[in-house]
């Protein structure tokens, strides 16, 4: 009795682990398809040209110069704003609060924050920025829009850096006589630094691609020239993306133009994940062997 | 015969030379106590008897280990088959996150043994065993974490008997509990010793001199020596040994 | 020695009022967003400055906005349809004045008008006019309908969105919600066996080398933008999903799960490969010193201990699905009809939302009616974040 249950429990085992086997590659096939099939027909489309020339004829030709102009625009604004005020709020909450309400509050609503889909942060832009504050649609409305957007994912990866510096460090500085802030930014922020700008750089990923809050606070639909004021409008990638995928003049012309700029957007995301993942191998050693 | 042997056995964990050439017998129903400094090797080889050093990525052994004479490294031997025979304690008591009725039905239920009767009595029995029923009898549906860590150790080794496995591997098995936890699992050691071979990893001499009969002392990977537990506490013939026991290291 | 305590106060006031930005940001959110979307209750459908008048011995005392739309449809035809006598009812629209007084009475400036109107609506029992409001003459001799009122209840028993229609706005949320519902719970179908299959894999099965090589894949697809996944999902799966079930178009339902479900998969296997191998070692080892196998142990020990990790990663891929827009606009075929099966067309809150903001006037019904959706919205992704967050909580406090 005991032997056939013994080979019932192996059966299954590899029955289990053969199924799972199998869902896993499936699920990784599914994934390098669609990495694969972005890539194999964005290349075809990418050139030099594509991407520093002005779209033309109903942006069926020509590049996407504005486009990638119009993100590193809105990611840079975004991020001036984002980033100083992310760093500083995480040193509060982890340098300065004690573990109260104050704390807990200001953890919860930047937890709901981060919750709150990104339609809503372009419904509140444009409700804001747009109209309250006459912006109109604009660099400076999309950027703000955009940043309170990346503002959670700053805080978040600051604090995970700076949890990581060891209390003992602290101490050490605060025993020495120095005062709090001497402790952060001499002793705390250096060691935290190559995480938090693992942080921002994984911001920059995730700001590059946001469509919905640009809608309707600065993406211009076709715009060929370079903006010159934070109150010009532009384009931006992701908004161009879905644009000539869904409403452009001629969708199926522009087909191979769509392809590059999925390529382009995707290959953001992968510098940024490449760059953040390489800082936290090169300084995780560093650290370690000091 | 022998009850557990292992012939020539070497570890490896990557580049780490964990285990060198050791060789040492343990007879039946007698309790053998590994002791040595931290990191002397004592728990990686007692973790050889049941195999559970096959978990980590990269480890390599050479050399037996036989059980009942029989190697249990050979490709024949299933692991679960194994460790139905080779029952473990570990360091902390880790009672599952289930009633203390199922933990100790645990171990039968993975090997089929669903019937509500036989699971009833081996409970019971089990539970005799490690003389923690009287304590729990009326709360068998409660959570195990109720339980004092003590209690909660006593349940795993009830939970380790309910199998009926010949050998007992106990990972220091009193190191996070109080003194009285502590002289309730010896006297158990010593109760279950009638029945089954025990291996027992040791930090502290005192208790491998109170319930073992045989004890050997690891250090840096190798076996240094082996003996009765009287020789070796009152006469040891190695200097290490004795540096050791009369706390002069480690 | 004062200078420097000074200095610090300064900065940690400054470093306060950084930290209290996130929660100025969601007050305003939330007030801006409840402020334009409440402010839509109390107006009325039917356009500013246009009357609703029926003749003085109709018994009918006032017209929900759906009806109003039934009637202009022509899909209701008779008073006692909607609680009138059996009279047929004749619309009137206000250029049809010419059908029933000649040019001389309406006089050159329409000065005539209002009197034309007034004789017209006590004339013909079964008329409904519709008609502006400065057309309504002092001794008007019929019964102006008093308008609707926007409700709750338009907005949640409403089976039709449809906010730019005439002379009638349809704004009932049901179609979007369940949409949205249903496209979301479509996509955790999906991913749910197929994350947790692999959250299992990576986690207890796989060597660690291929562990290595999946979980850094699977990161970077989390960070892919979601409109790409829609060029995607728009260029393989809608075409596909045509195919495959032979229908007339292939943006559907399905295909915005489909898409969502992809999206969905890294934050499901992440998040409870995470919970997985928090599993205590310990746990595992005793089960596997029993005598279970690696599977028994899987499904025994690891799966129930975490459970509640699991089901936050569940939870929170749904509250993605629900906020996702671009992938679904692009995929679903934005149908604002209430779905029969997940072969149709439908639309979702986000999608609806970032469809039609461009094209609604500043401060109209239809801008205000986004903003009400935009607090549903709001509502539904705030509560499930506080589930997870619980959920989340109540496992620290176990582990513990």
């Amino acid at each position: 009795m005991s032997s056939t249950i013994a080979s019932r429990k192996r059966r299954n085992e590899q029955i289990a682990f053969w199924l799972f086997r199998l869902l896993s590659f499936g699920v990784v096939a599914i994934l390098f398809y669609i990495l694969y099939f972005l890539v194999s027909n964005g290349i075809k489309a990418i050139s030099w040209e594509f991407i520093t020339q002005m779209p033309e004829d109903g942006m069926t030709k020509g590049g996407i110069y504005p486009a990638i102009i119009g993100t590193l625009y809105l990611v840079a604004g975004s991020m001036i704003f984002a980033f100083p005020i992310g760093v500083a709020s995480a040193i509060y909450i982890n340098e300065y609060t004690k573990d109260g309400v104050l704390k807990k509050i200001i953890k919860q609503m930047t937890n709901n924050l981060a919750g709150i889909p990104s339609i809503i942060f372009g419904l509140f832009g444009m409700a804001l920025f747009v109209n309250q504050l006459k912006f109109g649609d604009s660099i400076l409305a999309g950027s703000l829009t955009l940043g309170l957007l990346a503002l959670p994912v700053v805080i978040r990866t600051t604090e995970e850096a700076l949890k990581a510096v060891p209390d003992t460090f602290r101490q050490a500085s605060l025993g020495l006589g120095a005062s709090k802030w001497q402790t952060t930014s001499k002793v705390v922020i250096p060691i935290a630094f190559p995480n938090i700008i693992t942080g921002l750089i994984l911001s920059i990923g995730r700001v590059s691609g946001e469509t919905a809050p640009i809608l309707f606070t600065v993406a211009a639909y076709f715009l060929p020239k370079l903006p010159q004021s934070i109150f010009d409008q532009v384009m931006a990638l992701p908004y161009h993306l879905y644009v000539i995928t869904t409403s452009g003049t001629n969708v199926a012309e522009s087909r191979p133009m769509a392809y590059g700029t999925a390529l382009v957007l995707i290959v953001i995301v992968l510098i940024a994940n490449l760059l953040a993942n390489a800082l936290r191998k090169y300084f995780g050693k560093k650290v370690k062997m000091n | 015969m022998n009850k557990l042997e292992s012939i020539d056995l070497n570890l490896y964990y990557s580049d780490f030379h964990a285990l060198k050439n050791v060789s040492m017998a343990v007879k039946a129903n007698t309790v053998a106590a590994l002791i040595g400094p931290s990191g002397c090797g004592k728990s990686t080889y007692l973790r050889t008897f049941n195999r559970m050093n096959d978990l980590i990525d990269n480890v390599k052994i050479d050399g037996g280990v036989l059980l009942d004479g029989k190697d249990i490294y050979d490709k024949a031997v299933v692991t679960d088959e194994l460790r139905k025979q080779v029952g473990m304690v570990f360091q902390k008591p880790n009672p599952f996150p289930k009633s203390i009725y199922e933990n100790v039905a645990y171990g039968l239920r993975v090997n089929g043994i669903n019937n509500k009767k036989i699971l009833d009595e081996s409970v019971e029995k089990s539970l005799q065993q490690s003389a923690l029923w009287d304590e729990v009898k009326d709360k068998l549906k409660k959570s195990a974490f109720e339980l004092s860590g003590g209690q909660q150790q006593r349940l795993c080794i009830a939970r380790a008997l309910a199998i009926e496995p010949t050998v007992i591997l106990m990972d220091e098995p009193a190191s996070a509990l109080d003194p009285i936890s502590t002289s309730k699992i010896e006297e158990l050691i010593y109760e279950l010793k009638k029945k089954y071979t025990i291996v027992i990893v040791t930090h502290n001499m005192q208790q491998a001199g109170r319930v073992s009969d045989y004890t050997a002392f690891f250090y840096m990977g190798s076996l240094i020596e082996y003996g009765e537990t009287k020789e070796i506490f009152t006469n040891p013939k190695n200097q290490q040994t004795q540096n050791y026991i009369t706390g002069r290291f480690g | 020695m004062k200078a420097r305590k000074i200095k610090e106060k300064i900065i940690e006031s400054i470093l306060l009022a950084s930290s209290s930005i996130t929660s100025i940001t969601v007050l305003l959110i939330v007030v801006f967003l409840f402020s334009q979307g409440v402010s839509l209750f109390g107006d009325s459908t039917v356009e500013k400055g246009s009357v609703m008048a029926v003749n003085k011995n109709n018994p009918v005392k006032e017209l929900t906005g759906s009806q109003i739309k039934e009637i202009f449809d022509q899909n209701v035809v008779y008073w006692n349809e909607i609680g009138g006598k059996k009279d047929t009812i004749i619309l009137f629209r206000i250029d049809d004045i010419g059908n029933y007084y000649s040019d001389e009475e309406i006089g050159e400036n329409f000065e005539g008008l209002s009197e034309c109107v007034s004789r017209l609506v006590d004339s013909i029992p079964g008329i409904l006019a519709y008609f502006p409001e400065k057309y309504l003459s002092k001794n008007f001799k019929g019964k102006v309908l008093p308008l609707e009122k926007v409700s709750l209840k338009t907005l949640f028993k409403g089976k039709e969105w449809f906010p730019s229609a005439q002379p009638a706005a349809q704004i009932g949320a049901m179609p979007l919600i369940l949409g949205t519902l249903w496209v979301s719970l479509g996509a955790i179908l999906l991913a749910l066996p197929l994350g947790l299959a692999t959250a299992v894999y990576m986690s207890d099965i796989a060597h660690g080398k291929v562990r290595r090589v999946m979980k850094p894949l699977i990161e970077l697809l989390a960070g892919i933008p979601s409109v790409v996944y829609g060029f995607f999902g728009l260029i393989v799966i809608v075409p596909l999903v045509q195919q495959v079930f032979n229908l007339p178009v292939g943006e559907t339902a399905l295909s915005g799960s489909i898409v969502l479900g992809i999206m969905a998969l890294p934050t499901i296997i992440t998040v409870s490969e995470d919970a997985m191998r928090n599993t205590p070692r310990a746990m595992k080892e005793a089960s596997l010193a029993l005598g279970a196998t690696k599977w028994q142990t899987i499904y025994r020990v690891v799966i129930p201990c975490s459970a509640s990790g699991i089901t936050a990663g569940a939870i929170l891929g749904i509250g993605r699905a629900i906020g996702e827009t671009m992938a679904v606009l692009m995929v679903t075929g934005n149908a604002a009809v209430i779905p029969h099966t997940i072969l149709e067309p439908v639309r979702t809150i986000p999608a609806t939302i970032a469809a039609e903001l461009g094209e609604a006037a500043q401060g109209g019904l239809h801008f205000k009616a986004l903003f009400a959706l935009g607090c549903i919205l709001f509502i539904i992704t705030l509560i499930i974040n506080l589930l997870v967050e619980s959920i989340s909580a109540s496992n620290k406090h176990k582990s513990h």
